[in-house]
């Protein structure tokens, strides 16, 4: 009854400040205004630019002014090997990186969630916050100097062991395990704050209950824990998934080594090199828009099967 | 049934053990990488070359430093970063928060609208090329304003902050201060924003940090190399110093191995060092940034 009061009050609220807002509305926009005209230049306006794909862009000649070239990019990239390695390697890297790196930040949180609150858990929270405030560069170049052969200490404990010194930067075998190792040491704690904040809100009456029928405290993970922060792990799943192609180039770019290409080469670093590199501009656009349809579409349908099977989607 | 599975974990003192045990490990494996750099930073070369797991520094060192503070790139990478990152955050809040604010607004017209562009740039987007041509076409290209505005707005950040706007400034407020006469603009600047601190604060963190960290926006969008940032200084200095001792001759070249060496642990601290100390200030406010912006989840 209460509550029904006090909506009413809030819907009357709500209708009197659309009648006042109109005199000043105008002032809103323009509080709106850096943020769209943002927007508009530097969203907006490369996606114009993305005609360039079916064009002979001539810089001289402009975006409207060079001659169309319809699909000739696209059959030129696919006509190449290179296509089939760079996309081969995007996808199993992404993959990867969502098979590895997604689960380890909520096991995370449901082992933080066993703290009680005090110091000990706020110690383990900061100290797992930090590598998310060091840059690629900084971390491409701590695994420059702990895994050097010879002089860093990881291949100095190798060697001890007896083997021989393993060169991990120039390999292109070690380049996935490293790139999600260092991916998951960066980011383990600053994505577990949002399955910390769901365990957080869990009613401890769930607990108080489970306590009395004896169930222990594996099980209240099992049984009250990951089934009530589910959704969340949904969400930010279909997020993840969205995420697959624009896996960030500048890490892999950075641990790019000449040797190391047959698996450091995704899309991203391919069309950064094509295209301001060698000033391909036209292809390397057309590569980068082939990769962004690709995971729009991966996306929608992860939306959609997630619709579908539980009723969570983000639009 | 359950009584036999509750004895085979043999008590809860255990199982709280466990927990305890690997987070300390966890702990270890996060921390030990960059205590690692702090400690070899100032540590004889000829030791942390040998590869010893260091504790504490064992032969303390300080060459290494003296030449960094004499190398002049790394000033003016460090003047560049700085500058870059002031600016770029008074841009990204001039952007971002106002705008943000106007969007929360149930009774701006056109606000679905709206948001629907914002959003659609998250899932798509032009991509390098085209975002090059756009900073050439601005005649931006090499300067400031190259690696400022493209990242002034993060599309994440606005959402972020428009649901805070949303969440926690009551109607009521809002509706009390249109009745004492304030228009739009003085309830933003006199009522919104003095209760708004904390969003603010973490929108400075986040796009500070964005910015402070930022290397491939500066090596695409700037030319000149003594308007390069830290980032891109401390990766020349890393990544390809091997090669310039390598081309060096043999005498030379060990002392100035050892010289390098020691440098590059010592610019991978100066460089991180400034947002570590800071951070966990700074936790509480993050920690709310990141669940504010899961409520629309």
């Amino acid at each position: 009854m209460k509550g029904e009061g006090v909506a009413k009050q809030k819907q009357k609220a709500g209708v009197v400040s659309i009648k006042r807002g109109w005199r000043h509305s105008w002032q809103l926009y323009v509080l709106l205004l850096p943020a769209l005209v943002w927007l508009a230049v530097f969203m907006y306006g490369p996606m114009y630019g993305l005609l360039i794909a079916f064009k002979d862009y001539k810089a001289a000649e402009g975006i409207m002014g060079s001659r169309w070239a319809g699909m000739k990019y696209f059959k030129q990239f696919f006509s190449t090997n290179i296509a089939k390695q760079v996309i081969t390697n995007t996808l199993v890297l992404s993959l990867q990186q969502l098979v590895f790196s997604f689960p380890i930040p909520i096991i995370f949180a449901l082992m933080i969630n066993q703290l009680k609150q005090g110091k000990f858990r706020k110690i383990v929270q900061t100290i797992s916050y930090a590598p998310y405030f060091v840059s690629a560069v900084v971390i491409v170049s701590i695994m420059q100097v702990i895994l050097a052969p010879g002089t860093g200490f990881v291949n100095i404990l190798i060697q001890n062991m007896g083997s021989r010194p393993v060169m991990f930067m120039s390999r292109p075998e070690y380049f996935r395990p490293l790139y999600i190792v260092s991916g998951i040491w960066q980011t383990m704690g600053f994505n577990a704050i949002i399955y910390i904040a769901a365990l957080a809100g869990i009613s401890p009456d769930y607990y108080e209950a489970a306590i009395m029928d004896g169930a222990s405290k594996l099980k209240r993970i099992l049984y009250i824990d990951i089934p009530l922060i589910l959704p969340t792990i949904i969400i930010m799943l279909i997020l993840a998934v969205g995420q697959l192609m624009t896996i960030g180039y500048e890490k892999a770019y950075l641990m790019q080594a000449g040797s190391n290409l047959a698996t450091s080469e995704i899309i991203s670093t391919y069309v950064y090199k094509s295209g301001l590199l060698k000033a391909q501009y036209s292809f390397a656009t057309a590569v980068g828009l082939f990769n962004s349809v690709v995971n729009f579409i991966l996306l929608a349908v992860t939306n959609f099967v997630a619709k579908k099977s539980t009723d969570i989607s983000l639009f | 049934m359950n009584r036999e599975k509750k004895s085979f974990f043999s008590g809860e003192w255990g199982f709280d053990l466990a927990v305890m045990a690997v987070l300390i490990a966890l702990c270890v494996v996060i921390l030990y990488p960059l205590y690692y750099v702090l400690v070899a930073s100032f540590t004889d070369p000829n030791i942390v070359n040998t590869g010893q797991l260091l504790l504490y520094p064992k032969q303390l060192y300080l060459d290494g430093y003296k030449k960094i503070f004499e190398y002049r790139d790394l000033w003016s990478g460090y003047w560049n970063t700085i500058k870059y990152t002031v600016i770029g955050t008074a841009l990204s809040i001039i952007c971002t928060i106002p705008g943000a604010y106007a969007l929360s607004r149930r009774d701006l017209m056109g606000r679905r609208k709206i948001m629907f562009l914002f959003t659609f740039t998250m899932f798509f987007q032009g991509g390098i090329i085209p975002l090059f041509l756009v900073i050439n076409n601005l005649r931006i290209y090499d300067s400031i304003w190259a690696v400022t505005m493209p990242t002034a707005v993060s599309v994440w950040n606005f959402i972020v902050c428009r649901t805070f706007f949303e969440s926690s400034i009551p109607t009521e407020i809002l509706e009390a201060a249109r009745i004492d006469g304030c228009n739009e603009f003085q309830i933003f600047f006199r009522v919104v924003m003095p209760i708004s601190a904390t969003i603010v604060a973490v929108m400075i963190l986040f796009y500070a940090t964005a910015q402070w960290n930022s290397f491939m926006n500066p090596l695409m969008f700037l030319r000149s190399g003594n308007k390069m940032p830290l980032q891109v200084v401390l990766r020349n200095l890393v990544l390809s110093n091997q090669a310039a001792s390598m081309s060096a001759d043999a005498l030379d070249a060990a002392m100035r191995q050892k010289m390098a060496e020691q440098m590059k642990y010592g610019i991978i601290v100066v460089s991180a060092v400034p947002l570590l100390c800071v951070y966990p200030f700074l936790q509480k406010y993050f920690v709310k940034g990141v669940t504010v912006g899961a409520v629309k989840g």
